[in-house]
């Protein structure tokens, strides 16, 4: 399989998740896209150790770090999402910005 | 003792500056700061005459101040010699006694401390232009008195009258010192130096092309036009009397106005270099001497009589320097600070109790104010130049000095011309007799006759009469010092400035003198008959309406300068400066202000607050810089 593909994979699902991130008013939507862009990153970093035939196998190894950090980012992200709806009764983040001018 | 010549000016800067901190928190409201001062000054400077009379070198003490490059640095010191001196005794003189005085005449005022600062900081400025060595600490000193002196007659600002007569002092003497500063630079440019001692020296050696000497000497004589007076820059010194008196008495008596005698004197080798000079200087004095008694003539207002009669007397002074009496005009100098001083201070006694300046309103006072009253009538026999007071020394030095200058043989050879001279003399003869005359009249309106006020007068305190004692001893006195009979006239001797040997007036010529003082007694003996009963239903004068109406209206000088200066300035110029300060610098000032906040109101709106906001700012500059990076770094 050549590189090209699943890197233009990865590509296009790290735009998706920057669409996302940028986009969504959804709070928890924001950090499903986050997730988004961490598993394109994944998928990227494997797509390069199988075309390098990497001895050590970096990549994947590396992936499996992302993954871990990843899922400790979104228990915290969404603990942080649920402390807001307690006290703003919503979860649009449009509507949190009190650090405005 | 001359080594501590320098504290007596640094004593009165001090005191200025203590009360100006402290003053208000003073027992004595600050006064007994200024008087602790100029008293030890006062001793300081009798005990540095004392040492200067014995003889000896003068003493010079020198520093630089800021040095710039090689041959140029702004230098700073004092000369203590024989003319710096007496200098010293004049001033702290009547600066002692005016203060004490002023403890007295200035009670209940308002701004009394701030007075008391500004006479500390005026006498400190004027012992510096005795003592610089240089051209420019002079200079320093000479607008620290011109300063002083605008703050001084505008201490009542709140009447509008007083704030434009020192505004009108301060401008006037200004235009003077412009021609005073160039002169300096002539000077500087011509002898590489400031110093006094260099430039005299410069010129007297001949390295300087006389030309150079005499626009040197004309110009820095505008300095001495414009303190001391001189036609045609005269006419402030009437308008200064809107100061309380005290203030007439030390600065516009005394001291400041005779800053530009000083200054001749002080250069003078370079004045005497320069028959120009000389001449211009006997001219001017001519003419100023004589309007001035003529103007004094007319006059209501007791301190007007006395302003004109010292815009008079300095014009003797600088006559007698001008016909090359060095010893002459400096000598009247001295005398006249004494008695002019004294009618002051005794006029302010009795402007205190008449609570009025307008003779028509005094009258009979010599019997509810004796002392007053005898005190003046020696002051007034001083400036009239009767025997044996000290005016009547000093005047006929100088009548004697143009007498010998213009019809016989000088002293020694000088540069000016015998026909101005000889102008000097008659005129200086006819304005004695006008002296005289005035002089009688307003002894005779203030204290003759009967009181024509509605007040109940009364004699001043001790307070103030105490100085009019001191300085009466004084003027009739002093003058003794430049009489032959003290070992043949001393005070040439204390003044004489090598290679300027000292004048005889040892030699008094007693024919000259007793008919000088004949004329002083006819002029007297007319204002006696004609004022013996008091103020006339016209005044005398007026008879001849033309002639009163130039004399009441000054020569129409004051018109001349209020309709082609004044006007222009204050019509066209001041407003335009004006607009200029309001719209334009400070809207450029103003502008910078508004132009900031519009700029910040347009650029807050980044701050949304919002997440996703920033996080696409952050994308956009991710991008841009990956872009950059790749593209225009990698190659």
């Amino acid at each position: 399989m050549p590189l090209l593909y699943p890197l233009v994979f990865a590509a296009f699902l790290f735009s998706a998740g920057v669409y996302g991130v940028l986009a969504r008013r959804n709070a928890v939507m924001v950090l499903m896209s986050i997730e988004l862009m961490v598993n394109a990153v994944n998928v990227n970093l494997v797509a390069f150790n199988a075309y390098l035939k990497d001895p050590l196998l970096s990549g994947q190894v590396f992936a499996l770090f992302v993954v871990a950090v990843a899922a400790a980012e979104v228990g915290i992200g969404l603990a942080i999402v649920l402390l807001i709806f307690r006290n703003r009764e919503t979860v649009n983040i449009d509507e949190v910005d009190l650090l405005r001018w | 003792m001359e080594k501590l010549a320098w504290l007596v000016p640094a004593l009165t800067l001090v005191a200025w500056a203590v009360i100006l901190l402290a003053g208000r928190r003073m027992p004595g409201k600050g006064a007994e700061a200024g008087i602790l001062a100029v008293g030890t000054g006062w001793i300081l400077s009798l005990g540095i005459l004392a040492r200067v009379i014995g003889g000896g070198e003068p003493y010079h003490l020198s520093g630089e101040w800021a040095p710039f490059a090689a041959d140029l640095s702004i230098p700073i010191g004092i000369t203590v010699d024989g003319l710096a001196a007496v200098l010293l005794v004049v001033v702290t003189t009547v600066s002692l006694f005016v203060q004490v005085y002023s403890v007295s005449y200035m009670r209940g005022d308002e701004r009394y401390t701030i007075f008391f600062s500004f006479l500390s900081l005026f006498t400190g400025g004027m012992l510096i232009v005795v003592l610089a060595d240089n051209l420019l600490f002079l200079l320093l000193g000479w607008e620290v008195i011109g300063v002083c002196s605008y703050f001084l007659i505008g201490h009542w600002w709140e009447d509008h009258d007083n704030a434009r007569a020192a505004v009108k002092a301060f401008l006037t003497t200004r235009v003077g010192d412009i021609g005073f500063m160039l002169g300096i630079f002539v000077f500087f440019w011509s002898a590489r130096s400031f110093e006094i001692a260099a430039i005299i020296e410069g010129v007297e050696a001949g390295r300087i092309s006389s030309t150079t000497v005499t626009l040197g000497a004309v110009l820095l004589f505008c300095g001495a036009i414009g303190k001391s007076g001189q036609f045609p820059l005269h006419t402030w010194l009437p308008d200064a009397m809107a100061g309380p008196t005290p203030v007439s008495a030390l600065i516009h008596a005394a001291t400041m106005v005779a800053a530009g005698v000083f200054l001749v004197a002080r250069m003078y080798p370079v004045f005497a270099a320069s028959a120009t000079a000389l001449n211009e200087i006997a001219i001017l004095a001519s003419v100023t001497m004589l309007i001035a008694a003529l103007l004094a003539l007319v006059q209501d207002d007791i301190k007007r009589v006395l302003a004109y009669s010292t815009v008079s007397q300095l014009a003797y002074m600088m006559a007698g320097l001008g016909v090359g009496g060095y010893s002459a005009g400096v000598f009247h100098l001295f005398t006249h600070a004494f008695f002019k001083a004294l009618l002051f201070l005794a006029a302010g006694s009795v402007i205190h109790a008449v609570h009025s300046n307008n003779m028509s309103e005094m009258g009979g006072l010599r019997r509810v104010m004796p002392w007053t009253f005898g005190t003046f009538t020696i002051g007034a026999l001083a400036l009239a130049g009767i025997f044996p007071l000290a005016g009547f020394w000093s005047k006929d030095e100088i009548l004697t000095d143009a007498y010998n200058a213009g019809f016989g043989t000088p002293a020694e050879e000088l540069a000016g011309s015998p026909g101005v001279a000889q102008t000097v003399f008659v005129v200086g003869v006819a304005t004695a007799f006008l002296t005289a005359f005035y002089v009688a009249r307003m002894l005779w309106l203030t204290f003759g006759a009967a009181y024509r006020g509605h007040g109940s007068p009364h004699e001043s305190d001790a307070v103030m009469v105490g100085p009019l004692v001191f300085l009466a001893a004084g003027a009739a006195l002093v003058g003794f010092a430049g009489s032959p009979w003290i070992g043949s006239n001393n005070f040439a001797a204390w003044i004489e400035i090598p290679p300027l040997p000292a004048e005889g007036a040892a030699h008094v010529n007693w024919g000259l003198a007793a008919a000088t003082t004949a004329v002083a007694l006819l002029g007297i003996a007319l204002g006696a008959a004609l004022y013996r009963r008091g103020l006339p239903e016209q005044e005398y004068l007026a008879r001849a309406p033309l002639v009163y109406k130039t004399l009441e209206r000054k020569f129409f000088l004051d018109d001349l300068y209020e309709q082609g200066f004044v006007r222009a300035v204050t019509g066209a110029l001041a407003p335009a400066t004006y607009w200029f300060d309001q719209r334009v610098i400070d809207g450029v000032v103003n502008g910078t202000g508004l132009g900031t906040r519009r700029l910040a109101r347009g650029l807050r709106y980044v701050q949304s607050g919002q997440a996703q906001w920033y996080a696409a700012a952050l994308f956009v500059g991710v991008v841009g810089l990956a872009v950059v990076v790749t593209q225009v770094v990698g190659r």
